[in-house]
């Protein structure tokens, strides 16, 4: 649970307590690669793709989707990472803070941008990274790659490849590691 | 952190959380568009009593690079001419809408004072340099500029050479150092030294030559001719030959240690030209990290903190 979001969701500053493990650490690897393996077919091979991880949660899954990429085809992909803090459409509402310094590999110029991320929810992350990525450059195209789909979409954006659609309800949290996919809420700590 | 008003009111862990979201501004300085759009909407004004060229700039720099609106307020080209007062002025800035003023003052306390003044409003001031007090951005950059060059600034000794008795940013460098860590000497003939430097957490020394192999970095103060009333020195060629950092002294610094000057440089006097822009010079840097710590600066004054999501 990257630390914005366990700020930001009610009750604000709580803890993430699991209910249902929905995916198991086998079937977020499998996830992976079956992603790993529809950017290849979607895009005839992998010349111009760069994988671009959102932080925080994003990146160990960029990483990991690199991984694949090198197991499955042999090419090493470039990869990045993206904080979209200074682009959110809240500031001034919510408290913002970057929590990494973005590092894009080279000019985005013509390149096929697969951005990554655990959790798509509102979509007013991604519709931040959009802007942000207009910095360095014009992608071809940009496609959006996230473990969880869980609905709630308040702005038009859809993913291009998804490892699992998940029903939720707004108030509920998701956790997305390396060790599965877990439904749960956010509880005030307790002392 | 309401305004930024001198380095004293900041602890540690504020001053390291400005050097960690510079270096989120410092890769923002550095791509195809250095332009973010965060504080889209909001006013910046400068308002500088005294002449600045790298600092005003620097801070109108940082601004619109964060999107924010950039209002320039000179003395000579406005109603101060005709006698308005500090008061006034700020009063007619605040009643057209800024989100945050940026105070430069020959006069030590202006800054806290427009804070007081612009209190209720919400208005963020921002210390540019007021008299010889402070001035914490330049502390800040100086700090940042340190730590790419030297890791962390714990343990590190630091001289601060020169006319220490009218340099603000002595004062704020002094403050932050010593918060971050480093031992701070400061090197000085004792007339352009403080009259009591009671409470200092500085040692001092006279002899430039013995203190240059012992330190990390060595802090060059520019000489302020303009506010040096009485003859402080001998002759600005007797200062140098004392107190410059010339070629041959240069060679006596360790291998590593680095040069600073906060500028405009009295090339010739405290500093030799070539000195200046040798390897171990730092001095440009400064200049191009000061953007960015000034964009953390605003960024954490005007948009860190939400409205209706407290941290409790």
């Amino acid at each position: 649970m990257a630390e914005r979001e366990r700020r930001i969701t009610p009750p604000y500053g709580g803890v993430f307590v699991p209910r249902t493990r929905v995916m198991d650490a086998d079937a977020v690897t499998r996830a992976v690669t079956r992603i790993a393996h529809e950017v290849i077919e979607r895009n005839a091979g992998l010349a111009e793709v760069v994988v671009v991880g959102l932080q925080t949660g994003g990146v160990r899954l960029a990483h990991r989707l690199v991984e694949a990429f090198e197991r499955i085809d042999g090419s090493q992909v470039p990869f990045g990472t993206l904080d979209v803090a200074l682009y959110r459409d809240d500031i001034g509402l919510r408290p913002v803070m970057p929590e990494a310094v973005t590092a894009i590999p080279g000019d985005l110029n013509q390149k096929v941008v697969v951005l990554v991320d655990d959790v798509l929810f509102t979509g007013r992350t991604i519709r931040a990274a959009l802007d942000a990525l207009t910095a360095y450059g014009r992608p071809r195209a940009v496609q959006l790659a996230v473990m969880v789909d869980r609905g709630h979409r308040e702005l038009p954006i859809r993913p291009d490849y998804v490892g699992k659609n998940l029903p939720t309800r707004r108030d509920e949290a998701v956790d997305v590691t390396d060790d599965g996919v877990e439904l749960g809420d956010m509880v005030r700590e307790r002392r | 952190m309401r305004h930024l008003l001198s380095i004293a009111d900041l602890d540690v862990d504020v001053i390291e959380q400005v050097m960690t979201l510079t270096d989120s501004f410092v890769e923002v300085g550095e791509r195809r568009i250095p332009k973010v759009p965060t504080l889209r909407g909001r006013t910046v004004v400068s308002l500088f009593y005294e002449e600045s060229t790298r600092t005003r700039l620097s801070f109108e720099t940082a601004a619109k690079r964060l999107s924010a609106d950039v209002m320039t307020f000179s003395v000579g080209s406005s109603s101060v001419k005709k006698g308005e007062s500090l008061r006034d002025t700020v009063q007619t800035i605040e009643a057209m809408g800024v989100d945050a003023i940026v105070v430069r003052h020959g006069s030590a306390g202006v800054p806290r004072q427009v804070a007081n003044w612009v209190e209720a409003g919400g208005v963020r001031v921002i210390n540019a340099g007021d008299g010889a007090h402070e001035h914490p951005t330049q502390a800040l950059l100086d700090c940042y500029t340190l730590r790419e060059r030297l890791g962390s600034l714990r343990g590190m000794r630091i001289a601060i050479v020169g006319d220490v008795k009218h340099s603000r940013v002595a004062r704020s460098n002094i403050a932050a150092f010593t918060v971050l860590g480093a031992h701070v000497t400061l090197v000085a003939p004792p007339t352009l030294l403080p009259e009591s430097l009671v409470g200092w957490p500085v040692e001092v020394s006279h002899d430039l030559d013995a203190e240059l192999p012992k330190v990390d970095a060595v802090y060059l103060l520019r000489m302020q001719q303009e506010r040096q009333t009485e003859a402080l020195v001998p002759s600005l060629r007797e200062y140098t030959a004392c107190y410059g950092l010339t070629a041959r002294r240069a060679e006596l610094m360790a291998d590593g240690a680095v040069i600073l000057h906060p500028g405009p440089m009295n090339r010739g006097v405290e500093i030799a030209a070539e000195v200046a822009e040798c390897p171990s010079s730092v001095i440009t840097r400064q200049v191009a990290n000061g953007v960015a710590v000034r964009m953390a600066v605003l960024f954490l004054l005007l948009a860190a903190e939400g409205g209706d999501v407290a941290d409790e």
